[in-house]
């Protein structure tokens, strides 16, 4: 009997940016790397550059730094289990300031891009939504811009925020030793199983709620606590905590081990996830933090993390090793395997 | 492992934990620990008896992905390969099947269909790449999508999956559904394919890990003949990651001892005789017909299609399209070094693709393994690709005290 190839067609590379290149892994870091930053600038050494790729940018001021981040939000649905957009584009912002060491917010900007035809209602709640959220964060929105396009232009609402803060220390997202330990604020993987359920129908949005929360606090006290023990922070949003621990060790001679019975999972979610047969440590968490943190600052942290009202089911996920660099390593308590960073968009406009 | 009835609540629980009990039941590292151990034992009895290592066969995605998402190969001993067989219907729908549905589709038919399909290329373009081009396709969760869809129009619905979900398509059509409602069947059968496997020359696989969910509908008893006739043992399992275990510990203890009988290990789902309600469903709409499975071979009775009472439902009949002119030519380069057939017949893993990972990935699939979601390359690719990891400690202290 002969076997024969699968003959299937290839296909070539694309000369146009696709859904992938949005998506937060390999995709979007290559289009950044190749196209965005061509011609970016340098900064100091000291300094956080766009050529860092980190959540934001540092530059020096006095003896502390300015930090400074911009993020463009465009969930479907714009209302969703546990916030909305207006709410969500406040939290990435004041999120990615905080977890640059910036928990000293002066000042936001919002840009509002609206369609034609947009409910005013539900504009009025997204504002309120997003007053409540800049007043819970402790960031002032100063100024702002308003654009309305042509029906079928936009879906609906985009909305894009930017932030200044002020750090001491710059806590960059890569600054891994082999033997920290990795400290999850949290559940993961609650907004996007909660917008992925919302919009599959799926009956299940009771239970299954966005985490959707400004970490200001939080970090700051982490910060409190832990001090210069404290070595790397990310928000794992898009890309979820394997993106996020992925990123961490990007370019370093580092791997990450990771214990799966200690990553704290609420049940609707666990529940969720086992139904639609999606990992939660790949989809995007919008109120939680990854500190990678010296061993020694390891129960200072964990303690002042779980005194905060976001912070109590705060927990040891794993340690940074000098085993499979570059890779993150998954003990699933049956055996081993690796966690991938998804690629491709298998949960479009999460953020 | 006596696992008890679904559900239950093992002695020691509170009660009213039906859920987090089923999951201690099926998903205790310590008990997973304990079979290891066994697994151990018996693969050593087998090489001292057969003097080779031993190798394994399942024929199904979703073992595949219980297997991969728990790192269940880095548990295994280095002288067991478990490998995957053709447990992909997706992937084995084969070229002109697909080009029918594309035919179907550039008519102007409603053609309705899992979301696995929209991206399988036939000897041209894929479902996906027509609705692009405005072509009515619509992806349904489940047969009751498309008879809803039907209520409406006419719909073709393009059915594909092994004998589990033929038996949805076939109480469909039995169940007085709406007059526009047609049926392109590339269901297909398996217990065929595994003759074909067995009978393969050089042929490793020393037995077999039968689908439990398929084994719920057959019943165990289906295999039996094979086991007679192959000299090859047959365990029916789960999908748990001890259901898995407690099979291969069964499977390859008979491998030790030169037995080759059916071994029922997913009790508290399937029976001997199986879901008879069902066979006779199942069979009183279908027939079994010789047919290619993409990448394999033909596989005589393999391919499940509409019996001739159910002619007018059955789009192949209304709407005939001949596939050989939809051929858009030999295939390139590229799909020309794919190993997904050799894959499919568990010859190759797909670490030996040079197109693994790199050419080929879930967002550009070149062959049929890398689109389903229980194609052995997309599972791999989704767990890292790299499957034997060493057997390290566990990272973490074991707050319980329970760590080996």
């Amino acid at each position: 009997m002969s076997l024969d190839v699968c003959p299937l067609p290839a296909r070539g590379p694309s000369d146009r940016i696709r859904l992938r290149e949005g998506a937060g892994g390999q995709a979007m870091r290559e289009l950044i790397q190749d196209l965005f930053l061509a011609r970016a600038v340098h900064v100091r050494p000291d300094e956080v550059g766009p050529r860092d790729m980190d959540d934001g940018a540092a530059i020096r001021l006095g003896d502390g730094f300015l930090v400074m981040t911009t993020d463009a939000h465009v969930i479907q649905p714009a209302i969703f289990p546990g916030g909305d957009i207006g709410r969500l584009s406040i939290c990435g912002t004041v999120n990615d300031l905080a977890v640059m060491g910036a928990t000293d917010i002066l000042g936001l900007t919002v840009a509002v891009v609206l369609e034609e035809g947009f409910s005013r209602a539900d504009l009025e709640r997204i504002w309120s939504s997003l007053q409540d959220a800049a007043e819970e964060a402790g960031a002032p929105v100063l100024t702002g811009d308003t654009k309305v396009m042509r029906r079928g232009e936009l879906d609906g609402i985009v909305i894009t925020t930017s932030g200044v803060g002020l750090a001491r220390r710059v806590v960059r997202s890569r600054g891994l030793h082999a033997g920290d330990q990795l400290i999850v604020s949290g559940t993961v993987g609650d907004h996007g199983l909660a917008v992925l359920a919302a919009r599959a129908g799926l009956g299940l949005e009771g239970a299954l709620l966005s985490d959707v929360a400004p970490v200001r606090a939080l970090v700051a006290a982490a910060l409190e606590a832990g001090g210069e023990g404290i070595v790397a922070m990310k928000d794992p949003t898009r890309g979820g905590l394997a993106g996020a621990l992925s990123e961490m060790i990007g370019g370093s001679n580092l791997g990450v081990l990771l214990d799966e019975a200690s990553v704290p999972l609420s049940e609707p979610v666990r529940a969720a996830a086992e139904l639609l047969g999606i990992d939660p440590l790949i989809v995007a968490n919008e109120g939680k933090v990854v500190f990678a943190v010296r061993p020694e600052a390891t129960a200072a942290v964990l303690a002042a993390l779980r005194a905060q009202p976001l912070g109590t089911r705060a927990a040891v996920i794993g340690t940074a090793t000098v085993e499979r660099p570059g890779w993150v390593v998954l003990d699933t308590g049956f055996g081993r395997r690796l966690v991938v960073e998804p690629e491709g968009e298998p949960l479009p406009r999460i953020c | 492992m006596n696992a008890g009835p679904p559900g239950a609540v093992p002695p020691g629980l509170p009660p009213g934990l039906p859920a987090a009990a089923a999951r201690l039941q099926f998903r205790d590292p310590a008990r997973a620990r304990a079979l290891g151990e066994a697994l151990h034992r018996a693969v050593d009895r087998a090489v001292d008896r057969t003097g080779q290592p031993v190798t394994v066969m399942h024929v199904c995605g979703s073992h595949e992905q219980a297997i991969a998402r728990y790192g269940l190969r880095a548990s295994f001993p280095q002288a067991l390969e478990v490998i995957m067989g053709p447990g992909c219907p997706v992937c084995v729908t084969d070229v002109p099947e697909v080009d029918e549905a594309v035919a179907m589709a550039r008519q102007g038919l409603t053609v309705a269909t899992y979301g696995d399909m929209l991206r399988v290329p036939g000897s041209g373009p894929s479902l996906g790449d027509v609705r692009g081009e405005g072509a009515p396709v619509e992806v349904v969760y489940s047969v009751a999508d498309a008879l809803a869809l039907a209520r409406h129009q006419e719909v073709v619905f393009f059915a594909s999956g092994f004998e589990t979900t033929a038996v949805a398509t076939a109480a469909a059509l039995l169940d007085d559904p709406p007059p526009g409602f047609q049926v392109l069947s590339a269901h297909k059968y398996i217990p065929p394919v595994m003759e074909i496997i067995a009978e393969m020359p050089g042929r490793r696989v020393q037995g077999f890990l039968a689908a439990g969910h398929a084994a719920t509908i057959t019943g165990s008893g289906v295999f039996e003949a094979f086991c007679a006739r192959h000299r090859l043992p047959v365990v029916v399992a789960g999908f748990e990651p001890l259901d898995i275990l407690a099979a291969l510990v069964a499977l390859v203890e008979q491998v030790a001892r030169g037995s080759a009988e059916v071994d029922n290990r997913f009790p508290r789902c399937v029976s001997r005789q199986g879901n008879l309600r069902a066979q006779e469903i199942l069979w009183r709409v279908f027939r079994p017909v010789g047919g290619r499975w993409r990448g394999i071979a033909h596989v005589p009775n393999g391919n499940l299609r509409l019996r001739d009472a159910f002619a007018h439902r059955d789009a192949r009949r209304q709407h005939p399209v001949d596939p050989a002119s939809l051929c858009q030519g030999a295939p390139s380069a590229l799909a020309a070094r794919c190993v997904c057939g050799n894959i499919m017949a568990g010859i190759a893993a797909p670490t030996d693709c040079p197109l693994f990972g790199g050419a080929c990935t879930p967002d550009e699939p070149v062959g049929a393994c890398m689109v389903s979601m229980e194609g052995t390359c997309r599972i791999w690719q989704q767990y890292g690709g790299q499957v034997r990891l060493g057997r390290e400690p566990p990272l973490l202290p074991d707050p319980t005290g329970r760590t080996a």
